[in-house]
């Protein structure tokens, strides 16, 4: 027994914890040069390019909403000033047929009174025409109808066609002084 | 120094058939493969849990990140929060926004390599953090000295070895005295503090349950009596929160080494700015 405590404690001043296994420090050393290689190759990039994606993901995200948010307000912008546009338009066209019809209604009632004067006019003719023509035929046959009453009133004939013309003339001129006189009166 | 004291008590307990503390020669395990014998030591278990170690990081980070996707499974979260925290807190905090990104793997592995190394110390049948041992303690500390070193000269050329010993604003002189002790301070305790630091911490951890458990086995098992057995149930239930004290010691070491990683690689690409 004693002797295995002395053997003990011999070997306690044996194992100086501070004295190294250089084979231990070795695999050690080596142990991390090799876990620092994979590391280095492979844990390393993989974990930034896991995070670098999020980053993207996450801007991208970012980045893609206000995209989308301009585009709204660029759309926004663009039907409002068609809308605008339009409204112009259709304001102009408005006031174009307003114009239009207010021509064309001046155009009806000019060439609507153009053509009444027209046949005013044209009618005008045809009364004084027909009138003369009425005029002339009734000189003629008032003549004529004068003397065949005159003739059988007088009992005579009266066939010395030019003296009974002057008494028709003469009696028609009277007629128409007469009625010169009673327009004038 | 211990040594005589523990002997001395060892052996009055021996006498009476006491308990023998478990020693640190205990945390040391038989080879598994002891095909390097001829040349001092085997393949131990040591070892096992650093190629673990990698095989874990390597094998759980790839595979959580495999679909790179923009809405995070559950693993990928947690992988990519495990990732952001290396990055951002170890790497962008420190470096600066200018620096951090090409030191972010070296960052990003100190700090898992270890804190894998040092969780293993808490998972039963693993039971034993990697950096309770030297010897893997002095390889990362060394690998992260030569690493502040030559980026030191590369990036300052000669110049960097007066920014690191020569402080500025100090009266003349004074700085015969300081510049010796700025040199030993920088380039000879720098590693040994980044790296014992981690490995005392985890032996000790490692000791405290190793003591916790072989002696309640001993006050139940091997003594009589109710109190003795009362006593290591007693012991039993205190090395639970011993437990928790120790994982937050294993998550702070870990972070504490990638930290101070970050800050010497910081005061390297930094050194004309103080």
């Amino acid at each position: 027994m004693i002797s295995t405590a002395l053997i003990q404690a011999a070997e306690y001043e044996d194992a100086n914890p501070l004295f190294p296994n250089p084979w231990e420090a070795l695999v050690a050393g080596l142990g991390f040069l090799v876990l620092l290689f994979i590391v280095y190759k492979w844990i390393y990039p993989a974990f930034e390019q896991a995070y670098e994606n999020r980053v993207e993901a996450i801007e991208g995200g970012i980045n893609q909403a206000e995209e989308a948010k301009a585009e709204a307000a660029a759309l926004k912008a663009q039907y409002e000033k068609q809308l605008a546009d339009s409204r112009a338009e259709a304001s102009a066209l408005r006031e174009e047929a307003r114009a239009e019809a207010a021509q064309i209604v001046a155009e009806a009632q000019e060439k609507a009174a153009s053509e009444s004067a027209r046949i005013r006019e044209q009618a005008h003719a045809q009364i004084e025409a027909d009138r003369a023509a009425a005029a002339v035929s009734l000189r003629a046959d008032v003549g004529t109808l004068a003397t065949q009453l005159a003739s059988k009133v007088v009992g005579e004939a009266l066939d010395d066609d030019a003296r009974s013309q002057r008494v028709v003339d003469r009696f028609l001129a009277d007629l128409d002084a007469e009625q010169v006189q009673g327009a004038a009166q | 120094m211990r040594g005589p004291a523990l002997s001395s008590l060892a052996l009055s307990a021996a006498e009476e058939g006491g308990f023998q503390p478990p020693t640190i020669s205990e945390t040391h395990l038989p080879e598994i493969f002891p095909w390097m014998e001829p040349w001092g030591e085997g393949f131990g278990k040591n070892m096992l849990m650093v190629i673990l170690a990698v095989v874990l990081i390597a094998f759980l980070f790839m595979w959580a990140i495999r679909k790179q996707a923009l809405v995070p499974s559950r693993a990928q979260f947690l992988a990519e929060s495990g990732y952001g925290f290396a990055r951002n807190t170890l790497g962008r905090d420190i470096l600066g926004e200018k620096h951090f990104k090409p030191w972010v793997p070296l960052l990003f592995t100190v700090f898992f390599f270890v804190l894998f190394n040092n969780i293993f110390g808490a998972i039963p049948f693993l039971q034993m953090p990697t950096f309770s041992h030297a010897g893997p303690a002095y390889a990362m500390a060394a690998i992260i000295w030569i690493t502040w070193v030559v980026l030191g000269f590369r990036l300052h050329s000669v110049k960097f070895v007066r920014l690191m010993t020569v402080p500025s604003g100090v009266p003349k002189w004074i700085l015969p005295l300081l510049v010796p002790i700025e040199f030993i301070s920088n380039f000879l305790i720098r590693p040994m503090t980044h790296s014992l630091r981690l490995m005392a911490v985890m032996l000790a951890g490692h000791i405290i349950v190793m003591l916790a458990g072989s002696g309640a086995e001993f006050l139940i098992t091997q003594q009589e009596g109710i109190a003795n057995t009362g006593l290591g149930i007693v012991v039993l239930l205190g090395s639970i929160p011993l437990y928790f004290l120790e994982l937050l010691m294993m998550v702070l070491q870990a972070f504490i080494f990638a930290l101070l990683t970050a800050i010497y690689i910081q005061s390297s690409i930094e050194a004309d700015a103080h």
